[in-house]
């Protein structure tokens, strides 16, 4: 990382300003008039838009790999998601990638 | 129903989250401290931002460097459901004052919006001052966790070296974030088409690529949506 002291806390500053706007919206400036449908609609998808898109990249080309696809993180990424899809719960998903991956890193660590 | 007594029945309600809460808060600490946050930086995201998923979204894109702007608009779309939560919650609460209103807002969270509202719907006469406490009563516990926790995490992730695997604790917590949210097959589809335009413009600009990916899979989800009820009709 190597962003400025200031720049990290301007970060900070304006995420925590945006994200509390956001929560406040309707509450507190616009009142209870409702938003048009189609975008409550769009609204509602904003998670799983962003954060798979987000999470794909690293686990098919890891950093600590240099970018080459590693069958270990791969197999821990695909058993957190297949866990998680199934159970609908996210600390199982977590623990079961979590062991997945540690078992599969120093089964494969150079000795 | 009291004021007092609507306030502890929410406290109930939150326990069962407090679980989930506290290892993902110290997650952040440990990541975040990792990652080169300092310890007042790492608090300043979980008590000012106190918003999971987009601290960890932010995060990320600070590891790799991309742009302020671009760490900003991934980490507030993230956030932007919480507008369709404000809104849902505005006819219940529209009526509470200003700083109560205020103090919700802050307490927005996933968890207590959606135990918070199946409450309202499931009992119209509870009178606004117990909806506010209830309210308050579901996301104070979590929230006081959420702070703690992180800086449990933070002082965990200074006294560990950076241990192995440490750099895949971020996809791991996204993963299991997502997974159960893909309720619908038009989340799925959505999902699929965020993974698929970000792998396709992983070569843009970082952070570009995401957010021209976050656009089409949120027209795409809501495309499907409504494609779907029209079949139904």
């Amino acid at each position: 990382m190597t962003y400025s002291d200031a720049s990290v806390w301007g970060i900070i500053a304006a995420l925590a300003l945006g994200t509390y706007l956001i929560r406040f919206s309707f509450l507190g400036l616009i009142g209870d008039r409702p938003l048009p449908p189609v975008v409550l609609r769009m609204l509602r998808y904003t998670p799983v838009a962003v954060l798979p898109g987000m999470v794909a990249p690293l686990v098919l080309w890891p950093a600590a790999t240099d970018g080459q696809t590693d069958p270990v993180r791969l197999m821990a990424a695909l058993v957190t998601f297949g866990v998680g899809y199934w159970r609908k719960n996210v600390l199982l998903a977590m623990l079961a990638g979590a062991l997945v991956l540690s078992v599969g890193l120093s089964l494969t660590a150079p000795r | 129903m009291t004021t007092r007594k609507a306030f502890w029945q929410g406290v109930g309600r939150s326990l069962p989250f407090l679980l989930v809460v506290a290892p993902f808060s110290t997650l952040f600490g440990v990541v975040a401290t990792d990652a080169g946050l300092s310890l007042a930086q790492a608090m300043g995201f979980s008590v000012l931002v106190i918003a999971g998923a987009s601290q960890f979204a932010a995060l990320q894109m600070m590891v790799d460097n991309a742009p302020v702007a671009m760490v900003l608009l991934a980490s507030l779309a993230v956030n932007l459901r919480m507008a369709m939560y404000s809104a849902s919650l505005a006819p219940y609460l529209g009526k509470a004052p200003l700083w109560q209103r205020a103090l919700v807002a802050y307490l927005n969270f996933d968890q207590s919006y959606a135990v918070g509202v199946a409450r309202y719907e499931d009992d119209p006469d509870m009178p606004v001052p117990a909806r506010v406490a209830f309210f308050v009563g579901i996301a104070l516990p979590i929230a006081t966790l959420w702070c703690i926790m992180s800086l449990a995490g933070i002082l965990l992730g200074a006294a560990i070296p950076a241990s192995f695997g440490l750099d895949f604790a971020l996809p791991i917590a996204f993963l299991a974030l997502i997974a159960p949210m893909l309720r619908t097959v038009a989340h799925l589809v959505a999902a699929l088409v965020s993974i698929v335009a970000a792998l396709l413009l992983a070569g843009l600009p970082s952070g570009v690529g995401l957010l021209i990916a976050a656009g089409l899979a949120m027209c795409a989800g809501a495309g499907f949506e409504t494609w779907m009820e029209r079949r139904a009709a």
